[in-house]
């Protein structure tokens, strides 16, 4: 173990970069933003680059926390700023860390106002974000699962469309209400174990009453979040009212963080109650999938299309999970770094087009395929991954979650796979009225094809996205013994 | 039996002569109400052109003061408590408590003149009566915090009340502050009068104002007289009246709407935490035999303010009407940590309420920042568009608000975690619920003041920034608010200290 605190570096990196910016970088018009915008995204590299370090030096064979760094923060009550990444959250910065530059990326095109403010925003962000994943003091992790908020709440309501006061608010408080009664149920953990450090808590440590409890507090923050079905309605409205930059991150890393907590405290920390509730959740995430994907059909408008297909790719994971399988976690994981990428992706995709025609109406596009040939190509790929065709990503991790459901009930996959033949619908169905028929309308026809700088953007992605679907064991290994720990846990907790 | 034998016979000894101990352990109060005698003749013989002398000369007995406390300390310190605690009698205590209590308020009161350095000029109505009042309010605030015996606790809180009084009504050619003043009076007046009477009962039948003796009175008994429980319900409506909890809090948006606003930023902070900590003493000390029947009390108050204060203040759009509030609501949130008492639950209310009024001293500062030709703004639209013309304001005031709503990382987040905290672990769970839900509807209207700054197009220009005395309680409230969100843990030492040396 090295003395340098990596994990706090790769956590307040962009927030030095934040604070640079506040400091230096005189908020104005035009020149001064690109300023802002410059160090952003360097700040967001040079994160990258030392969670790419991360990455590197982490040790897939020990299934432990790495890189722990430990200091007492408030002695008389016993919390301590812990950090430490095992192979999952390692997975879960990498995609902050990815994702976050190439939301600045996106955001120089499109974001023209108060653009200093707007970097500080999404560098806080990603900072709040990283921290959350790293945290194992349950005090900081809460810190850090709330601090997302507040960037977030101004990311949706200073830079978003018409309805953006509506979304941000109805984004907050959803969440605020979820994640108050985690904190509930977080001071009960901690009273009754005396301590806030999350190691401690793992491997079923409470009663199954109080632990029921606990769950469904938590569940009410995670459901949330992630979101699940009855839960989801925020998402739709912070989604379409979000500017794509905050689009990207919402579904790529703040969906994930829903996913996380269930993986963490939930099934780590209170495996028996999960045992009792993965029916309900089972049930949830299937009529979410099926729910979900039938509201995408019917949608008009292009982000909130791509809004309710994260609710249902986001329902996989979560049927993964509860599964209780092997091939259900290692799904879940997969469908999570698939999902981060591509659902990103197709935020970008949305993205470009409403820079430049200013609207997210389906309808007002069509025959793009003509003029845009590249942008096209890369809007055909990205939705062939989105519906889980065999190379990309999507199809590995979505298959695995079906397996995983198929070992519990076959009826439970023959439900699931509904979902995949919808979203087959849904995305196609989207990509004809975009891309095809004749190039009538005018505007549409004076639409300049992508520029090298979202062709920079959406590459990474593309490499990802292939990557996971041709070799998912590049991540795999990483994340494996770790997952296989937490599925040991849950499953050495005997059936009710 | 025998420590309260010992303070009695302190009592007669001190009733003969004055005890030089008492006058060294009372000299921080001595020195402002020193303090308070000279400016009120400066103000009287000199009049208007001294108000600035005066003020300087308040905020240097309030150093002083909070300099003798600190000495106070080390000596306590260092003389290993064989120090007395109690001065006259026992009408009045130096505990850890009160000490911490006190500190709080002088730097509030200090904060609340600065305030003020420029606000009545530009009105025109400066009075050098202003800084005086102030003064005797501390004074009297200070009282209250180490008043020990009911005697000493009407003295403080009249003295206190007066000046406030007469402070809510300063700007006399102001109809909304006369009828603030006179309103505050009025009811201020019958919640005294119910103060008195409940003493009185209780007096008569316990036979005793000390609250050692209280409560050794009270213990003893297997029920409860109805005549002990009947005082002790007035004197907490009282108590709850000052604190304006639900269903007394009545006065609270008006007074706060009608007074200029540096006199509610002064009613916001410490009055409010004098009130509190004399809330404090009255139920963790003579009412600890009694803790079934008041409980029930303070439960109801606590609850109705949380869940009044959230909802009520959604529908207000005038910011000090909302901040208002605001105040009610956090004093339902301060008294769960009375239900809880013990250790914990004061050191959970010193906690939260430090944090609580560095949120709304820098809340009301911003408010003195919104001027428009000349007049002062206060309604939730005259802050829009505020993050255009003043950045750092807006920023600073996110900040505050934040952390009012108790939104982590920020430091209000620690206050509510503590308080619920301590709620869960002494099994007041329903009470932390209702609690974080109720916060989660406050959170709607803070959010909705940022909103505002943020989001809403600026309607016309602000008048420049005031002067370096609101940017400086502005600036100061909001770094120390970030402050102890990264270094929390001076401030929980301190609080435990003081809880420590208030229960023994």
């Amino acid at each position: 173990m090295s003395d340098f605190p990596l994990l706090s570096a790769v956590t307040f990196a962009p927030l030095l970069g934040a604070v640079f910016i506040f400091l230096f970088v005189k908020g104005g018009q035009d020149k001064k933003g690109k300023h802002a915008q410059r160090i952003a995204f360097l700040a967001s590299l040079a994160t990258l680059a030392l969670s790419f370090l991360m990455l590197n030096r982490f040790n897939p064979a020990d299934t432990g926390f790495q890189f722990v760094e430990r200091f007492v923060w408030i002695p008389s009550f016993n919390i301590a700023y812990i950090k430490g990444v095992d192979g999952i959250s390692v997975w879960f910065v990498m995609i902050a860390a990815i994702l976050t530059p190439l939301s600045i990326l996106s955001a120089m095109g499109s974001v023209k106002t108060r653009v200093k403010e707007f970097m500080i925003a999404i560098l806080v962000l990603e900072s709040m974000m990283i921290g959350m994943f790293t945290s194992l003091d349950f005090i900081l992790f809460y810190v850090f699962f709330e601090g997302v908020l507040l960037p977030m709440f101004l990311i949706i309501g200073v830079w978003g469309g018409e309805k953006r006061v509506y979304a941000a608010y109805k984004f907050f408080l959803y969440t605020f209400l979820g994640s108050v009664l985690m904190l509930i149920a977080i001071i009960a953990m901690a009273l009754h174990l005396g301590t806030t450090d999350m190691t401690a808590m793992m491997g079923g440590k409470f009663p199954k009453e109080m632990a029921v409890w606990l769950w469904l507090a938590f569940f009410a923050s995670f459901a949330v979040k992630t979101p699940m079905w009855p839960f989801h309605t925020w998402l739709p409205y912070a989604h379409v009212e979000a500017p794509t930059a905050g689009s990207v991150i919402l579904a790529g890393v703040l969906l994930k963080m829903g996913a996380y907590g269930f993986i963490r405290i939930c099934i780590q920390m209170l495996p028996e109650a999960s045992r009792h509730f993965a029916p309900m959740m089972i049930g949830l995430s299937l009529v979410g999938i099926v729910y979900a994907s039938l509201v995408a059909l019917a949608q008009t408008d292009m982000k909130k299309l791509i809004a309710y297909s994260s609710v249902a790719h986001m329902g996989y994971v979560t049927l993964g999970i509860f599964s209780f399988t092997r091939q259900g976690f290692d799904g879940a994981m997969l469908v999570v770094l698939s999902h981060s990428f591509v659902a990103a992706a197709t935020f970008l995709c949305v993205g470009v087009a409403y820079d430049r025609l200013h609207t997210r109406e389906i309808s007002r596009y069509g025959g793009m395929a003509t003029n845009m040939p590249r942008y096209a190509l890369v809007f055909m790929l990205f939705t062939l991954a989105s519906i889980g065709l065999p190379g990309t990503s999507g199809f590995v991790g979505e298959f695995l979650s079906l397996q995983g459901a198929y070992l519990v009930n076959g009826w439970f996959a023959a439900l699931a796979v509904l979902g995949m033949i919808l979203g087959a619908a849904y995305m196609l169905w989207l990509y004809r009225r975009l891309f095809y028929g004749e190039l009538i309308k005018e505007d549409v026809r004076r639409m300049p094809d992508l520029n090298k700088r979202e062709l920079a953007m959406f590459a990474p992605l593309l490499a990802l996205v292939l990557w996971i679907g041709i070799y998912p064991a590049t991540f795999r290994n990483v994340y494996a013994q770790s997952l296989e720990k937490a599925l040991g846990e849950i499953q050495g907790v005997g059936h009710d | 039996m025998r420590k309260v034998w010992k303070r009695r016979w302190g009592k007669f000894r001190g009733l003969g002569m004055i005890n030089p101990q008492s006058l060294l352990i009372t000299l921080p109060e001595i020195e402002i109400a020193v303090f308070g005698l000279i400016t009120l003749l400066a103000a009287a013989f000199c009049g208007a052109r001294v108000t600035r002398h005066i003020g300087v000369l308040a905020i240097i007995s309030f150093a002083l003061a909070g300099f003798t406390l600190f000495c106070h300390l080390r000596l306590h310190f260092l003389l290993n408590g064989r120090l007395p605690v109690f001065a006259f009698g026992t009408q009045f205590v130096d505990d850890g408590f009160a000490r911490f209590v006190k500190a709080i308020i002088l730097v509030a009161s200090s904060l609340s003149l600065l305030l003020s350095w420029s606000y009545f000029e530009k009105d025109g109505s400066e009075r050098p009566e202003y800084p005086v009042l102030i003064l005797f309010a501390t004074l009297g605030m200070m009282l209250m915090a180490s008043a020990c015996d009911m005697l000493s606790l009407y003295v403080g809180l009249e003295l206190q009340s007066l000046a406030l009084y007469v402070l809510a009504a300063f700007r006399r050619d102001d109809a909304r502050s006369s009828e603030a003043g006179v309103k505050y009076f009025v009811l201020g007046a019958l919640s005294s009068g119910i103060l008195l009477y409940g003493i009185s009962l209780l007096y008569g039948f316990a036979g005793t104002t000390d609250f050692a003796s209280l409560s050794f009175a009270l213990r003893g008994q297997v029920q409860a007289t109805p005549g002990i429980v009947v005082g002790m319900v007035f004197v907490c409506a009282a108590l709850a009246f000052k604190v304006s909890g639900a269903p007394f809090h009545m006065w609270t948006p008006d007074v706060y709407e009608g007074s200029p606003t540096p006199v509610t930023a002064f009613f916001a902070s410490a009055p409010k935490l004098a009130a509190l900590a004399l809330f404090t003493r009255f139920v963790l000390e003579p009412m600890s035999g009694l803790t079934a029947q008041g409980h029930q009390a303070i439960l109801f108050i606590s609850v109705a303010s949380m869940l009044w204060g959230a909802f009520a203040g959604v529908a207000q759009t005038d910011l000090k009407r909302l901040l208002a509030y605001s105040s009610i609501a956090n004093v339902g949130y301060l008294l769960i940590g009375l239900l809880v008492g013990g250790k914990t639950g004061v050191q959970a209310i010193l906690i939260y309420f430090t944090i609580y009024a560095l949120g709304t001293l820098g809340a009301f500062a911003v408010i003195l920042c919104l001027r428009r030709g000349g007049k002062a703004a206060s309604s939730l639209a005259d802050l829009s568009g505020l993050s255009r013309t003043h950045p750092l304001v807006s920023l600073a005031m996110s900040v505050l608000m934040f952390s009012l709503a108790g939104i982590p990382p920020l430091a209000g987040f620690f206050g509510k975690y503590f308080l619920f905290l301590a709620a869960v672990q002494t099994g007041w769970l329903p009470l932390a619920i209702i609690g974080v839900l109720s916060s989660v509807v406050t959170a709607y209207y803070y959010l909705r003041i940022v909103k505002v700054m943020y989001v809403d197009e600026s309607a016309s220009p602000l008048d420049p920034l005031p002067d370096w005395g609101v940017r400086f309680v502005l600036g100061l409230s909001s770094l120390a608010v970030v402050g102890i969100t990264l270094m929390p843990s001076p401030l929980v030492d301190e609080a435990l200290r003081a809880a420590r040396g208030f229960l023994g």
